[in-house]
């Protein structure tokens, strides 16, 4: 751990589980779905997060990151009513744990033009998430360092075009892993990489053929 | 760093902040000054988070919220058993425990539940000494180090270490700054660490209802006096007879031989009490609405 994992973050209270983790979790679903606020939601919580979680205002921390806010936000109490000044509608549910961490979410949330996602996260402590299912797929990423995920059709050349893209952009690749349901099927690349991609690189990769979506996450902000 | 030993002697003959901000600038592969202004920005939240506290609110259960300023005027009116000073650090340590129970902005240090350790030590002792922001921000360098060594050999979390890597680091973190602040050399600085961690070992993490609120909101103000206390020790020049990192690894010894139910589960301890227990039961018992 480095000094300011010791010392930070900058938070709204309680827990950094169970609050900062589950803001995290709710920023990481509205980026996913790459579609602004989301017009509908339900999460079912899991675990210790359903156990302990309204104590911890844990469903407030869940709408205050699918709103937009950042941990450190100071509206996330009142995060239920500005989703419904939003337009949002959100409902919760609890479920068990299919062996993940304890402090598990497991969210469905749909775009006002119909996109959905469903995505399971949990919060690892230290405000620190990770995202372990997304649209079906187990997966596993952080977002603490920039990442890319590009949600594609499993096709021959898709791999190649991507880091082609990247490396023609200058941005170098940390690390790469692929998941798919089947040959041919649905497949996720979560990429992390040293620095932001730019807008116009953004484009070019969610140009490329067979690829559904491409989204850029950043859940470690400087704080 | 790793241990308290090797930022013992990476402050040897030089100011032990140097020692820590170049660690973190090769660590993080961070310039000096983005290093100092992020620490800035952490003092200045701490400040902020201080002053914002609201003596009318309430934590979602009702457990927590309006005892720091109840200390506050009790030892404004009456000056209290402690003292005008330490009975300041009480009350900011309560409050900032409270603005945590109440969903209010905090810095975690090192975490959420024991919040209020560091800047209730640090910033009641800026303004009486006159101390310069500048000095402030160094011992935060000097108490992160020795939470990082902390958390290196042992743990920095209630779930896995009980309530003394939660409050026993942030009191260790605490003393090593105000040890830092009084002058002490690098030894001294560890060593004060060291008494503060001893005196919370064994400490457990027992919070009632699962809610950072009951009993650690008070034990940010326990953590705060140790803290004081150790650091005072080391500068007397007493000196733990346990050597600093051995002091961590028995904490974390102890961590492991904790039993499940008194490591942040909300079963032994307070929470297991018949009061924790009607509490556990009127919390969880309701329907799941935000
Ligand atoms: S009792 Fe547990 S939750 Fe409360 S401050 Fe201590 S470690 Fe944190």
């Amino acid at each position: 751990m480095n000094l300011f994992d010791i010392l930070g973050p900058v938070m709204v209270g309680p827990s950094s589980s169970h609050t900062a983790g589950a803001v995290r979790i709710g920023l990481a679903a509205r980026a996913l779905l790459g579609r602004g606020t989301p017009r509908r939601a339900h999460i079912a919580l899991c675990g210790s997060f359903a156990a302990t979680g309204r104590g911890h205002g844990t469903p407030r921390a869940l709408i205050a990151g699918l709103l937009g806010m950042e941990p450190d936000d100071e509206r996330i109490p009142d995060s239920p009513r500005l989703a419904r000044e939003a337009g949002m509608d959100v409902s919760f549910g609890e479920e068990p744990l299919r062996g993940e961490h304890p402090n598990t979410a497991r969210l469905h949330v749909e775009a006002a033009d119909g996109e959905t996602l469903d995505m399971t996260a949990s919060s690892l402590g230290g405000g620190r998430i990770e995202v372990v299912e997304m649209n079906g797929l187990s997966v596993l990423f952080s977002g603490e360092l920039p990442t890319l995920i590009v949600q594609n059709r499993d096709q021959p050349g898709c791999v190649s075009d991507v880091t082609g893209i990247l490396a023609g952009e200058e941005v170098n690749i940390a690390t790469m892993r692929l998941y798919r349901d089947h040959p041919g099927g649905s497949a996720v690349m979560v990429l992390e990489i040293d620095k932001p991609v730019a807008g116009e690189g953004l484009a070019r990769l969610r140009a490329i053929e067979g690829v559904f979506s491409v989204t850029y996450l950043d859940a470690r902000r400087a704080l | 760093m790793q241990t308290l030993e090797e930022l013992a002697r990476a402050g040897e003959g030089r100011d032990l902040f140097e020692a820590v901000l170049e660690d973190d600038c090769r660590e993080r592969g961070a310039t000096r000054e983005d290093s100092l202004s992020r620490m800035g920005a952490l003092l200045e939240a701490m400040r902020r988070a201080q002053a914002g506290y609201d003596p009318t609110l309430r934590s979602g259960s009702g457990m927590a919220g309006g005892d720091g300023a109840r200390m506050r005027r009790y030892a404004r009116e009456r000056g209290g058993v402690c003292g005008p000073f330490v009975g300041e650090v009480i009350a900011q340590a309560i409050e900032m425990g409270e603005s945590n129970a109440c969903m209010k902005r905090i810095v975690a240090a090192p975490t959420a539940g024991s919040c209020g350790v560091l800047p209730a030590v640090l910033l009641p002792y800026q303004r009486r000494e006159g101390l310069r922001d500048e000095d402030v921000v160094r011992a935060l360098y000097v108490a992160g180090a020795i939470g990082q060594a902390i958390a290196t050999q042992a743990s920095i979390s209630g779930a896995e270490g009980g309530c003394q890597a939660e409050i026993g680091s942030a009191s260790a973190m605490a003393a090593g700054a105000l040890c830092y602040l009084g002058g002490g050399d690098a030894q001294a600085v560890c060593h004060a660490a060291a008494i503060a961690l001893k005196s919370l070992l064994g400490l457990v993490c027992d919070p009632v209802a699962g809610l950072v609120e009951v009993p650690c909101v008070k034990r940010n103000a326990a953590g705060a006096m140790i803290a004081m206390m150790s650091a005072d020790m080391a500068l007397a020049g007493i000196r733990s007879a346990v050597p600093p990192d051995e002091v961590v690894l028995a904490m974390r010894d102890v961590g492991e031989r904790m039993d499940a139910s008194l490591r942040e589960t909300g079963l032994a301890g307070t929470a297991g009490t018949p009061f924790g227990i009607c509490m556990r039961e009127r919390i969880q018992g309701g329907k799941a609405t935000p």
